[in-house]
């Protein structure tokens, strides 16, 4: 898999009635190396779901470019939504299928849900389901098409904290057995430094980079709370900028 | 509950035509009679066919169309500010002045009676729909866009769940609206089918045949009701908590 470069000059909304032009992206760059976990973490309403937008595709009334390698193009996308945008109407295993080829899908689907203890779940429909469940089943929506860069925009908010870290280390059991690469959005830096390779800290509106850590712990740490706690200090005293945002 | 209140239905009924004792309403025993005796002639089932082909044909055209053009006006806003007035006007021609327009202008033939049921139920069915397809999910949408849905798998599988309550609004109100136009249709310009049996009967003062067809397409919608209908909510919202 190559490189994903990730240069947006700007991104700017319209006035709408009172609302004035609003610049929510400025001079942003980013590169993904292949096969890296990095974690986004910047104040709320900084920017950083549209930033998934234009990655994905789905927002391209910006001034910028995506590159794979060396050509202009996006890269192919498994996106894991904050709500998880399950069709209600299909069950759990109809939805995955349909983003599949349907002559691929059982080889594909079976040990994906395997994976993430839903294969009792996978006729169920959506609305039976709890949102721990239902966030577990776009994981395995978006590993399944198989994609250069998975997108993540907070997919662990609002669950409650034994349920998060539940869904987290199924996520990095997932990941560790098929690496991807991953851009996760959070605004939870101990959950940051948890899951990443590498931080990416953001600033508010107009959206910037302000600083990239490499996360240091081994993975075979990462559980340890006391560890991600002692970084977690570390990072607040040597970079005063980043205590502003959290 | 329901089949006492149709027996009380009927027992009012009996009770007025007893009391009255008038030829314009007959007992719902003499109406029976009627019934089964133009069934046994082949009449009553000959007519009603004939209508309810018509009701099919037209209804099925004007679902189509109506789906179609609801969608496209419902998903693009310049189109929708552009037909927007005509569809007012359409939505205000009286049923009457399309049947005879249609008579006028491409003769007493099936196909002007096609085409002027078509055009009365067109524009309810178009607006229904642009009105579900406004209240479509955009976040859903998205996750179609994303994940590089063909558009045949989007309009199946995202937008046309979401609009299934509409549309079943749309056929509901469809049906209705289509049978009492029909038998407009008929009495103005054809030689068969409910609407000309009908206009016979005004005519003869027959009112105890005018009720026995009246039934006979009544219970023909409820069956449709019970068997196509009804089913087809139940499939469809068996995901429903």
């Amino acid at each position: 898999m190559s490189d994903v470069q990730i240069n947006i000059n700007s991104k700017t909304y319209s006035a709408i009635g009172q609302a004035g032009h609003h610049t929510a992206i400025a001079d942003f760059k980013l590169s993904l190396k292949s096969g890296e976990f990095i974690c986004l973490v910047g104040p709320s309403g900084c920017g950083k779901t549209t930033l998934l937008n234009i990655i994905a595709d789905l927002d391209n009334d910006y001034e910028g470019e995506i590159m794979v390698g060396q050509e202009h193009t996006h890269p192919k996308i498994g996106y894991i939504f904050q709500n998880p945008r399950l069709l209600p109407w299909r069950t759990v295993r109809e939805n995955i299928e349909l983003v599949l080829d349907s002559h691929q899908s059982a080889a594909i689907i079976d040990p994906l849900l395997e994976v993430m203890q839903l294969t009792q779940s996978q006729h169920v429909y959506p609305e039976r389901l709890s949102l721990g469940m239902s966030r577990r089943v776009s994981i395995i929506r978006a590993f399944a098409v198989d994609p250069e860069v998975l997108l993540m925009d907070e997919p662990f908010v609002s669950l409650d904290a034994p349920t998060a870290r539940q869904v987290r280390e199924l996520l990095l059991k997932l990941w560790q057995e098929r690496p991807h690469t991953v851009l996760f959005v959070t605004h939870d830096l101990r959950e940051a430094i948890a899951l990443a390779d590498r931080l990416i800290f953001l600033s508010a509106s107009p959206m910037t980079v302000i600083s990239e850590i490499t996360v240091p712990i081994p993975r075979s740490e990462r559980h340890n709370e006391q560890a991600i706690e002692a970084f977690r200090q570390q990072l607040i005293n040597d970079y005063p900028a980043i205590k502003k945002l959290l | 509950m329901p089949t006492l209140s149709l027996l009380a239905f009927l027992a009012v009924w009996q009770g007025l035509a007893v009391y009255l004792n008038s030829n314009t309403l007959p007992t719902p025993e003499t109406v029976a009679r009627v019934f089964w005796l133009a069934c046994a002639t082949g009449q009553l089932p000959f007519h009603l066919g004939v209508t309810l082909l018509r009701l099919v044909v037209s209804f099925t055209i004007a679902m189509i169309l109506g789906c179609a053009t609801g969608i496209v006006l419902g998903r693009n806003k310049k189109l929708d500010a552009f037909f927007d007035n005509w569809l007012v006007i359409f939505l205000n021609v009286p049923a009457l002045v399309t049947i005879i327009l249609c008579y006028v202008w491409f003769g007493l033939v099936e196909s002007a009676a096609i085409l002027a049921v078509v055009v009365n139920k067109l524009p309810n069915v178009i607006v229904t729909i642009r009105e579900g397809t406004r209240t479509l999910d955009q976040d859903l949408l998205d996750m179609a866009r994303c994940f590089h849905f063909s558009k045949r798998k989007t309009l199946v599988h995202v937008i046309w769940p979401q609009l299934h309550p509409f549309v079943m609004g749309a056929t509901r109100s469809g049906l209705a609206l289509i049978w009492k136009i029909i038998l407009v249709v008929e009495l103005l310009g054809r030689s068969n089918g409910m609407g000309y049996q009908l206009h016979l009967f005004f005519q003869l003062f027959d009112v105890a045949s005018i009720l026995a067809y009246t039934i006979a397409f009544v219970a023909v919608i409820q069956i449709i009701e019970l068997l196509i209908l009804k089913p087809l909510d139940k499939k469809s919202m068996r995901w429903r908590r």
